[in-house]
């Protein structure tokens, strides 16, 4: 019997037993497959680039500017040094300074949204105050300024994008928790004698906890791609350290003589892991919400 | 037990009245005073926007008056633990947490015993979805539930069965009458529908 006639049928006849059949997956279960597959390529190229032996990627002047083959998929560079395990790890290494970084700004973001929705006006002011002073400035010359006076290097961008990630998010919880204190089912939790403690935990943190997750995932492609973006100007992560941003303001110097590849391949690396994490962030939004949780 | 509004007087806002311009300045309501008895059924008629809501907000403790007092039993409604004057809301889409499912909603402060669901068309099949997987008439039927413990002694009904066709309505009305004739509650019913006042109310109070 075709899905579509189901819900036509009077109760009795649906109620009938139907012969067992294969189901066919359900959108809840392609997401989730999507998302996992998401997670496990990203861990895949962490830890590919954490165990990684230094040798992969080491200087060879005899193989330089060699174009992609088997035995070098990505290439070679100037130095002759193997662009793909130097991408992966340069992937690897911003993935750490992206999943720090976005941990510490969720956590500001979380903490600020929440206490300034629950403290009071004035704090609600000077909260909202700092979240317009960091979203008036231009985010890179914030990130620069930061990792410049803390002398660049690894610190001072992780730093940097840590200070300069939360105000969205702040904004996002305030209104969220701003909205369900005044929402009419927290309203009568109170009036059916739910105390403060099961109201907050119970009403509101679910639904704070789907948005700050959501959060965090979305903060990953940012950082990442803000690290890469101050490293490439030259105020990030030294040049000697494996990474997107320097392998990508290095091809800049060859890619006019013909070496396309020393930029193609890591810059599509880059794009395709901002791209799970926005489909993870996507996906785990769809999976949290009622509306589409059971489909 | 008596439920009493004392000479309620209430303007949104506490502000300086720039609403309502009919010369009231902006009090929604203006010395109002209404009282209800244990085991009577009150009747509030009157035109949109006169303050039928927000005198059985204000009535609920929802929302405190300008001036004036609500008294059960001669005291203040009690400020925490379970509120004896529960008020059923126009908009049960928005009194449920989108994110409980209809048991936990239905269980949050008693649990209804089998005839009470199975005489408001509570089914079980409904009790492990989602408030979004339901229609405004069914929810309202679970917030309607959700009130009726041993522990309310009044009830105020804002508008609550105009999402519902005429059969429901009246088996709501029914069983809410039942339940308020068994455990004596006062019930105040807010409503455009001179009929159903007429019909379900002992008493009726024309506001506007």
């Amino acid at each position: 019997m075709p899905d579509a006639m189901q819900g036509l049928l009077p109760d009795p006849l649906r109620s009938l037993p139907s012969r067992p059949r294969l189901r066919a997956p359900n959108t809840r279960r392609w997401l989730l497959a999507a998302v996992t597959a998401c997670l496990v390529y990203l861990l895949v190229v962490f830890v590919w680039g954490r165990v990684m032996s230094p040798d992969l990627y080491a200087v060879h002047y005899a193989d330089k500017f060699l174009p992609p083959d088997a035995a070098h998929p990505f290439g070679t560079d100037f130095m002759g040094r193997d662009m793909f395990h130097r991408a992966i790890k340069g992937l690897s290494n911003s993935l750490v300074i992206g999943v720090v970084a976005s941990a510490v700004s969720s956590v500001i973001g979380l903490a600020f949204g929440i206490l300034s929705a629950v403290i009071g006006k004035a704090f609600d002011k000077a909260v909202l105050w700092c979240v317009d002073l960091c979203m008036g400035l231009p985010h890179l010359v914030l990130l620069i300024l930061i990792s410049f006076m803390l002398g660049k290097g690894a610190y001072g961008i992780t730093v940097g994008i840590a200070l300069t990630h939360w105000p969205e998010l702040t904004r996002i919880i305030r209104a969220e928790v701003l909205q369900l204190r005044a929402a009419p089912y927290v309203l009568a939790a109170y009036k059916m004698g739910q105390s403060r403690l099961r109201v907050a935990l119970f009403h509101i943190v679910p639904h704070v906890v789907p948005v700050y997750l959501v959060g965090v995932v979305l903060l990953f492609p940012h950082a990442i791609m803000h690290e890469a973006s101050i490293t490439f100007l030259g105020f990030g992560l030294p040049a000697e350290t494996p990474a997107i941003g320097v392998i990508l303001s290095e091809a800049m110097k060859h890619i006019a003589t013909g070496n396309w590849w020393l930029a193609l391949f890591p810059g599509l690396l880059l794009l395709v892991t901002v791209i799970l994490f926005d489909l993870i962030g996507d996906g785990v939004k769809k999976l949290l919400n009622p509306h589409s949780g059971n489909l | 037990m008596r439920l009493e509004a004392k000479d309620i007087r209430f303007r949104y806002g506490g502000g300086s009245g720039a609403r309502g311009g009919d010369g009231r300045s902006g009090w929604v309501l203006d010395g109002v005073s209404l009282s209800v008895e244990a085991g009577e059924r009150v009747g509030l008629v009157g035109p949109s926007g006169c303050g039928k809501t927000t005198l059985a907000k204000i009535l609920a403790g929802y929302l405190a008056p300008t001036s004036g007092s609500v008294l059960l039993d001669g005291a203040p409604l009690p400020a925490r633990g379970y509120c004896p004057v529960q008020m059923i809301f126009q908009h049960p889409e928005l009194s449920v947490n989108p994110r409980w499912t209809m048991r936990r909603i239905l269980t949050e402060n008693w649990t209804p015993d089998a005839a009470l669901a199975d005489a408001l068309g509570l089914e079980d099949a409904w009790m492990n979805r989602w408030p979004a997987e339901l229609s405004g008439g069914e929810l309202q039927r679970f917030c309607i539930a959700r009130v009726l413990g041993p522990r309310t002694r009044f009830l105020l009904c804002d508008e609550i069965s105009t999402m519902l066709d005429a059969i429901t309505q009246a088996q709501v009305w029914r069983l809410l009458l039942d339940v308020a004739e068994q455990n004596r509650l006062g019930l105040l019913v807010v409503t455009h529908n001179p009929a159903l006042a007429a019909r379900v109310c002992t008493r009726v109070v024309e506001m506007g």
